[in-house]
């Protein structure tokens, strides 16, 4: 009974935690100033994000094949999502798009 | 149970919503991918709230894995693609 109710606990934590993350990925897609910032955001925090979630799921299905193959989903994504936003990174970075500066640039005393 | 996995694909769509503005309006072509990308990852975590919501977990999780194989190739071809337009329009110039 104890153990039901710890495994669906971390479950409901992990499933809110990530929902959290993916909404801070989300803010910054929305938010920040230039394609090169968006893909921090789209990158990392939505990777986390999604990964725990997926994490949070498999707590609460317990140990059976479903989990062990959400398990291998969230490896699948851990790798892939940060590669293909380097992939398109790299591909605006040829296409000459520049990454967004200071608009007033710095004065000598500036840090 | 049931209750928390409805408020939380709620919770998901409206999260969904935030970056199809930037898929809508994005300045660049980049921008409109990545975003795109961002959504299909998020709909990954969407399919399996789902599969827990219709208590069939096996058949939604291979769906997922699917989705999420289908969207960094997408993602992958995309990327390339532009590289290869873009090395081939900088050298004309």
């Amino acid at each position: 009974m104890t153990l039901e109710w710890i495994q669906s606990g971390v479950g409901i934590l992990l499933i809110v935690a990530g929902l959290a993350f993916m909404f801070i990925g989300s803010l910054g897609i929305l938010r920040l100033p230039d394609f090169f910032a968006r893909t921090h955001a789209a990158s990392k925090v939505d990777t986390v994000g999604i990964a725990v979630v997926l994490a949070g799921i498999a707590v609460l299905e317990g140990l059976t094949l479903n989990s062990a193959k959400i398990a291998i989903a969230i490896i699948f994504l851990t790798l892939t999502n940060p590669v293909a936003a380097h992939a398109l990174a790299r591909a605006a970075l040829r296409h000459g798009i520049k990454p967004w500066r200071r608009i007033t640039p710095l004065k000598k005393g500036d840090q | 149970m049931t209750t928390f996995f409805v408020a939380v694909a709620i919770f998901l769509v409206a999260i969904i919503l935030m970056p199809f503005y930037r898929v809508l309006r994005g300045p660049t072509l980049f921008d409109r991918l990545l975003a795109i990308g961002a959504i299909g990852g998020k709909i990954i975590a969407l399919i399996l709230i789902a599969g827990v919501m219709f208590d069939r977990l096996d058949m939604f999780v291979d769906l997922a894995l699917a989705y999420a194989a289908l969207n960094f190739i997408g993602g992958i071809a995309m990327a390339e693609y532009f590289r290869y337009i873009g090395s081939r329009v900088r050298a004309r110039k």
